[in-house]
């Protein structure tokens, strides 16, 4: 029975945890005490509310989950990453899912809570079509974040003024980036959006615009740019060579034990849901990261 | 100086200029929706589930969900704006804290939609203890159509004529009786302008419902008639994505390959179904109106 | 035995309310419910505002004079250690949009209006009142885009720079108030006694004279109200508006600069935040000063408009 709930997908990463002496907390605990958790028997009602790139996949993931688990209830929400944190430090909500490290996150006490990861996202630059530049330096990106360079011609393009879109200030999205191509220099005011949606369909009607998608929001109506020649692809991102990538974290309230919501969350870190629906949707499996990623942008090493 | 026959002309010249702006707008911006999304409708598009990755899906569930809490904020606010709404026009005081009452009323519709959802989310989805569920986002669009409601049902009795209500009270009818019988019956048009434009609201909005309404389903089963059972598709207090929320989703978060048809097939079935529900009402309230009146409606009821 | 029944009965009439009377009472009770719970609705909502946006000035002690500030970065503080969270920027550009979205739709939905009530014939009139209440049903979301692909980009090719601004902002809100203003002015419109009209064209008057200086004039407490409505509907509108002004939170330029309201800012940045905190407590403000800013314009229109009414 433990060995069929167990898959070996978890049990590596609980492996690879426990060694690297990760900082995560969370999973480690869930490792060790993941035969009482996972059962068909578990029962209650779960709500998930957070972070809306983490949705649909926690969503679908519910769906499958409750053909197996009757008696669980579950509800997925949107609402921001914010209000996901929020609520689940405030005991109103199970599980609270955020793009962003809870220790990040303005009036959040990150130890009450527990983390459990269960993806990871890339993040590319994106232009306009009309845009010819192909690649470009992290440098170079940053200096068009931060204002110092307003036109492609400065870059080998074609003489035009860019249009900077930003995402939305204190979203996981503008976080990650800003951690990884600004460090630290502070954005020019520019126009700012709150979701994937909206950025896509805006670069890709605004002539000389940039700005940045999760990489499951880039399709033919853009181009992905590339960063000092690496390629935005997920093998990058799992060797840390392209640097823009970040954590979705579903978090639980440490001093509120719920069998069905550690169940669950189990269920999406199983080998099952990492192997076919985190890749279906874009994302990149947790099981696949060569390197880790703490809460303070420190990238290291898995061994 | 133009005499009165040359300012009529160049008035209504003026008039049905604005007029074919306004029409050419309706026909373009219909057109463009309906264009782009009626290729997209076929009864399995209505009929099957939606789905947050697969092409495929479709809007079985937020189409009834739409409906559904249109028919239960329809029972809560329409009683309680009538009720204010008679207040205001009947018996109310002609005095600053009645105009202060008016304007309190009037500054709400103001309010951004996140606002009143958050407001719904923390008083009565958390306090109350209704959670994310089809109750707490009926509750959460009356505070939305409340204002509109009220005013529009103040407005529409205030234009009945005195003499009708002077007729009433000389045969010595209480100003109740008076009111319900006589006036109210009379106003039934304009009281119809303002529910309809209120259940457009309803049709179109998504931000407030995202924090009361929720913004996914859970699976019901449409054959379980009993609203007290969990999963039975009448249950209020399930959590339920209406279409608008859904279309608001799929443009902003969401991932699904057909993502855009899917957006645009939803945009052209809500309209249309607007526009039954619309005629709908005129309708019955034109029944209602020549039941009670025993007339043909003046307006466009 | 006869009188002293009679005597009763002429005690229980005098001393009792007649039928009539309980059921105005109960009526009447049934009214007061109903204000009553529209009241403290308004008064609830009002207080849960207020104690979030007055939390950023006493518990974060901000100061007014940095509240209206033109810098607004919440998440950041400026060299001297202070919160940026000046909103005047996001005030300007509400107001504005607001203004001007009422001024340009006001002609346009009293034209409609005018031209169903009394232009028209009734068939005409009904399929464009169903057709324009249509309108109101649309989500916000798909004005968003419909005016990202077709506003932003005329206006791009017409004024250069991006597209996105208050203009952009004003024609997209235009249309979507235009169905909530002319279907509350066509009613008032619509009320006016067919005898004042006619009373009208016997002295002679034309179509227009008719129109304007007697029906318009007699309906005017009811347009007033429509426009107010309308205007309410501007200042919340975020979605829509978010798409096409540009959602930049600086000082608007003019018209076509990119530039962003009290309610786009809010909408972008209330999910990301924590409530409690000074990053959500000032959104709260925000709201605050919306709702501020629209009791002065409600205000402000009415007193306008009494100028314009019939004396009554």
């Amino acid at each position: 029975m433990k060995k069929e709930v167990i898959t070996d997908e978890t049990d590596q990463i609980c492996h690879r945890r426990r060694r690297t002496g990760s900082a995560d907390s969370g999973s480690g605990r869930m490792c060790s005490t993941n035969t009482k958790a996972d059962s068909a028997n578990v029962s209650g009602k779960v709500t998930a509310v957070g972070s809306t790139a983490l949705q649909p996949l926690v969503e679908q993931a519910a769906k499958d989950f409750q053909t197996t688990h009757t008696k669980v209830n579950l509800s997925v929400q949107g609402g921001g990453s914010g209000t996901g944190l929020s609520q689940v430090q405030s005991g109103s909500v199970q599980i609270g899912n955020s793009d962003i490290f809870a220790d990040q996150q303005t009036g959040i006490t990150a130890s009450k809570l527990k983390d459990h990861k269960v993806a990871v996202v890339g993040m590319t630059p994106v232009v306009n079509k009309d845009v010819d530049v192909k690649s470009l330096t992290m440098d170079q990106l940053k200096q068009i974040f931060t204002g110092k360079v307003t036109n492609w011609k400065q870059l080998g393009g074609k003489d035009e003024a860019i249009t900077v879109i930003n995402r939305a200030a204190g979203s996981g999205t503008r976080a990650t980036f800003e951690n990884a191509v600004l460090k630290g220099a502070t954005a020019i005011k520019t126009q700012e959006q709150d979701s994937n949606g909206t950025v896509q369909k805006i670069v890709s009607t605004t002539p000389g615009a940039i700005s940045y998608l999760a990489f499951s929001y880039v399709n033919d109506s853009l181009r992905a740019l590339n960063i000092d020649g690496v390629k935005p692809t997920a093998a990058n991102v799992e060797t840390n060579k392209w640097k823009i990538w970040s954590y979705e974290h579903m978090y639980t309230l440490k001093s509120k034990d719920n069998k069905a919501a550690d169940a669950f969350i189990k269920y999406v870190q199983s080998s099952k849901v990492q192997k076919s629906l985190v890749k279906k949707l874009g994302y990149i499996s947790i099981a696949n990261m060569k390197v880790q990623m703490d809460a303070h942008n420190k990238v290291t090493t898995i061994k | 100086m133009m005499n009165a026959k040359q300012s009529d002309r160049l008035a209504t010249v003026v008039i049905y200029t604005l007029v074919g702006v306004v029409i050419a707008t309706l026909v373009f911006l219909l057109g463009y929706i309906l264009f782009q999304g009626v290729p997209h409708i076929s009864w399995r598009f209505l009929t099957t589930a939606s789905s947050n990755m697969t092409a495929g899906g479709g809007i079985r569930d937020q189409l009834f969900n739409s409906l559904y809490l249109l028919v239960l904020t329809t029972i809560i606010s329409v009683p309680i704006a009538l009720g204010a709404g008679i207040y205001l026009s009947e018996y109310a005081p002609h005095n600053a804290v009645t105009s202060f009452v008016r304007s309190a009323i009037e500054v709400l519709s103001s309010l951004p939609s996140i606002v009143v959802g958050l407001f719904g989310y923390l008083v009565f989805a958390l306090k109350f203890n209704l959670g994310f569920s089809v109750l707490t986002g009926a509750i959460a669009l009356t505070v939305f159509n409340l204002p509109i409601l009220t005013r529009n049902i103040e407005e529409s009795l205030e234009d009945v004529p005195n003499l009708q209500r002077e007729a009433g009270l000389s045969l010595g009818l209480s100003r109740w009786r008076t009111t319900t019988k006589i006036v109210l019956p009379t106003a039934i048009p304009g009281i119809l302008t303002g529910i309809i434009l209120s259940a457009g609201r309803v049709f179109g909005e998504a931000a407030a419902l995202i924090y009361t309404a929720g913004q996914s389903n859970i699976n019901v089963s449409y054959t379980d008639w009993n609203p007290f059972n969990a999963s039975s598709f009448l249950n209020p207090m399930r959590p339920a994505e209406t279409l608008a929320v859904h279309i608001w989703q799929l443009n902003t978060e969401g991932v699904t390959p057909d993502a855009k048809a899917i957006s645009a097939g939803a945009s052209a079935v809500l309209i249309i179904v607007i526009l039954l529900v619309n005629l709908g009402a005129r309708g019955l309230g034109g029944l209602v109106y020549r039941r009670l009146t025993g007339k043909q409606a003046k307006g466009a009821a | 035995m006869q009188l002293t029944r009679t005597n009763a009965m002429i005690q229980d009439e005098l001393t009792h309310s007649s039928r009539e009377t309980r059921q105005d009472t109960r009526g009447r009770a049934l009214t007061y419910l109903s204000i009553g719970l529209v009241v403290v609705l308004v008064v609830a909502i009002i207080y849960f505002i207020a104690a979030r946006g007055v939390a950023t000035f006493t518990t974060n002690h901000v100061t007014l004079s940095e509240f209206f500030g033109i810098n607004w970065q919440p998440t950041a503080t400026d060299s001297n250690g202070r919160p940026e969270v000046g909103a005047l920027p996001m005030m300007v550009t509400s107001f504005s949009v607001t203004i001007l979205a009422a001024l340009v739709a006001t002609p346009f939905a009293l034209s409609v209006a005018m031209f169903m009530t009394d232009i028209a014939e009734r068939r005409g009139a009904k399929l464009l009142q169903a057709v324009i209440e249509l309108l109101v049903g649309i989500p916000s979301v798909v004005y968003g885009f419909i005016g990202l692909a077709v506003v932003v980009p005329f206006l791009r090719r017409l004024a250069g720079g991006t597209g996105f601004g208050i203009l952009a902002g004003t024609i997209v809100l235009c249309v979507m108030v235009l169905p909530t203003v002319t279907s509350l002015a066509a009613a008032s419109i619509r009320a006016v006694p067919l005898s004042l009209r006619q009373a009208s064209y016997a002295m002679g008057a034309t179509r227009w004279q008719t129109l304007r200086k007697v029906v318009l004039r007699a309906a005017t407490p009811g347009i007033i109200t429509a426009i107010i409505l309308g205007m309410a509907r501007a200042f919340g509108e975020a979605l829509a508006v978010q798409m096409v002004i540009g959602n930049t939170t600086v000082l608007p330029r003019g018209l076509f600069t990119p530039t962003s309201t009290l309610t786009s800012t809010l909408t972008t940045e209330m999910g990301n935040t924590v409530p409690g905190t000074l990053q959500n407590n000032v959104l709260w403000s925000l709201a605050l000063i919306l709702l501020a800013m629209s009791l002065v314009f409600n205000l402000l229109v009415r007193l306008v408009g009494r100028k314009g009414a019939l004396p009554s």
